[in-house]
């Protein structure tokens, strides 16, 4: 009797296929180097745009976010790319493993590189742009910065695999996302802007005061968003 | 669906009725209002426009969640086409705002009144439905990712409106916001009008679905007569909104998405 393999259970699926990412990226190069590169030049174009060698409070929270989100447009385009022009589709159709799998594996991996990103473009902004100390206002700026990237990797990895097998997917994709990630960018400037201020409040006081209330929207956003698309991801991987 | 073979003939003439009641309501009953004076009368028919775009969203939302559980694609046309008609009435609803805000407030767009914004937002991520699903080649993974997209903006409604209305600067006294602080007479009117609005949509919902299964039929009737003839015509498979799955004769046709759907 031969002996029936059984398919991979989830935990080991998720694994195999975030190795593959992070190994991909690692190889290409492709996604991390330029969403930094394209950060850092887009704070340029911010200067001469506003025409202002520093800046900080509402308007620092605004660059820095604004930045982050078009550079991260660039990774969620490009998440799905190789898998729809190599096969990777219809490998992982092949295999018997769990949709969920690759959509977790997928936001695992996007997540890592935003966080290269904001490892990059953080102090780059810090140096370039902004006009406070940001050591102060760094625990804060992290834990808003995780939350969003929380929301943006859930949300990018529906849009880049609804916008992949299209005609025009450089088009969709950031169509779709811009107006899907606005409540993280509501929640994430208007929770950073106090720390960028001049007289940036303390970390408690800050927390006490009005960032409670984003944060526990950003977390909502993420909670929402993830259960979303946990659902609905199984029916875009049919075929 | 029993109404999509019926005339909605009934319907359509409940609908002329009400929206007609609705305006002598409008100008004839409701008081002028003492603060903006003949210009508050648009509140009839801007808010309810507004409601009915919402309400269409999450309809065409819940509509796709069942054309993914039943795989059934005459709940994907009932999406679209609800997805769609909210569109048109979106922009009335964003013109009419338009109008009023520039009447009562000085200015064509304030970015200080949370539902205006709001509801932009929404109609910039719904304006994305339609060249997404026409830039999807595949009838069937086209059905399927619209519904996907309406899934995830009907529950996109709601979470941006949280957002937007928690945003301090936008907290400010609501005018009119709900027809709880009406006077009765005006409450009564607007109640009238919101019935008639919603007539009007399921009205003009009914009729596109007809017209475009209408449309359907007479295309795959035109490839039968064609195969007929000896041509190369084939069946479309589009007839499957008019037939029902299942009975879908042969491959689909190698046509561009956008000709199986176009307005």
């Amino acid at each position: 009797v031969p002996a029936v393999r059984q398919p991979p259970r989830f935990g080991s699926a998720l694994r195999a296929l975030l190795r593959k990412e992070l190994l991909v990226e690692l190889r290409t190069l492709e996604s991390v180097p330029g969403m930094s590169l394209f950060a850092v030049s887009v704070f340029v174009v911010f200067h001469f745009a506003l025409n202002r060698a520093s800046i900080d409070g509402d308007l620092a929270a605004g660059v820095l976010l604004v930045t982050l989100l078009l550079a991260s447009l660039l990774g969620i385009n490009r998440l799905f790319v190789a898998d729809a022009e190599q096969g990777g589709f219809d490998g992982f159709l092949l295999a018997p493993v769990n949709p969920t799998a690759l959509l977790a594996a997928k936001a695992l991996a996007l997540i890592g590189y935003l966080l290269v990103l904001e490892l990059v473009a953080v102090p780059a902004f810090a140096l370039l742009l902004l006009g406070t100390s940001l050591w102060p206002a760094l625990p804060g700026v992290i834990g808003v910065l995780a939350l969003a990237d929380l929301g943006v990797a859930t949300t990018g990895t529906l849009v880049s695999t609804l916008a992949v097998r299209t005609r025009a997917r450089d088009l969709l994709g950031p169509l779709l996302a811009l107006p899907l990630l606005i409540p993280v960018v509501i929640g994430s400037s208007s929770a950073i802007s106090p720390l960028l201020a001049v007289h940036p409040p303390a970390l408690g006081a800050w927390l006490s005061g009005s960032a409670a209330r984003w944060l526990v929207l950003l977390a909502l956003y993420d909670l929402v968003f993830g259960l979303i698309v946990y659902a609905v991801f199984d029916f875009l991987l049919e075929d | 669906v029993a109404s999509s073979r019926r005339h909605p003939a009934t319907l359509a003439l409940a609908t002329c009725l009400t929206l007609s009641l609705a305006l002598a309501l409008v100008f004839f009953y409701a008081p002028i209002e003492a603060q903006e004076g003949f210009l508050q009368k648009i509140f009839y028919l801007h808010v309810p426009l507004a409601i009915i775009t919402l309400c269409g969203f999450v309809c065409g939302g819940l509509m796709g969640i069942q054309h993914l559980r039943t795989r059934d694609d005459r709940w994907d046309l009932r999406s679209y086409v609800a997805i769609h008609m909210s569109l048109i009435f979106g922009v009335a609803a964003l013109i009419t705002g338009s109008i009023w805000a520039k009447g009562s407030w000085g200015h064509w767009w304030v970015w200080n009144e949370p539902t205006l914004v709001s509801f932009l937002i929404i109609m910039l991520l719904y304006a994305t439905y339609q060249p997404l699903r026409f830039a999807i080649e595949d009838r069937e993974r086209q059905a399927r990712y619209a519904s996907v997209f309406a899934i995830t903006a009907g529950a996109f409604v709601p979470m941006n409106f949280i957002a937007v209305r928690l945003t301090p600067s936008y907290v400010h006294p609501r005018v009119l916001s709900s027809s709880s602080n009406l006077p009765a007479s005006m409450g009564f009117t607007f109640v009238v009008s919101l019935i008639a609005m919603t007539l009007l949509f399921i009205t003009l919902w009914q009729y596109e679905i007809r017209a475009k299964q209408a449309r359907f039929a007479l295309r795959a009737l035109r490839a039968r007569l064609g195969a007929a003839e000896g041509r190369s015509a084939r069946p479309g498979s589009e007839r499957a909104w008019v037939t029902g799955p299942g009975l879908v004769e042969g491959p689909p046709p190698k046509q561009p998405a956008a000709e199986a759907l176009s307005t």
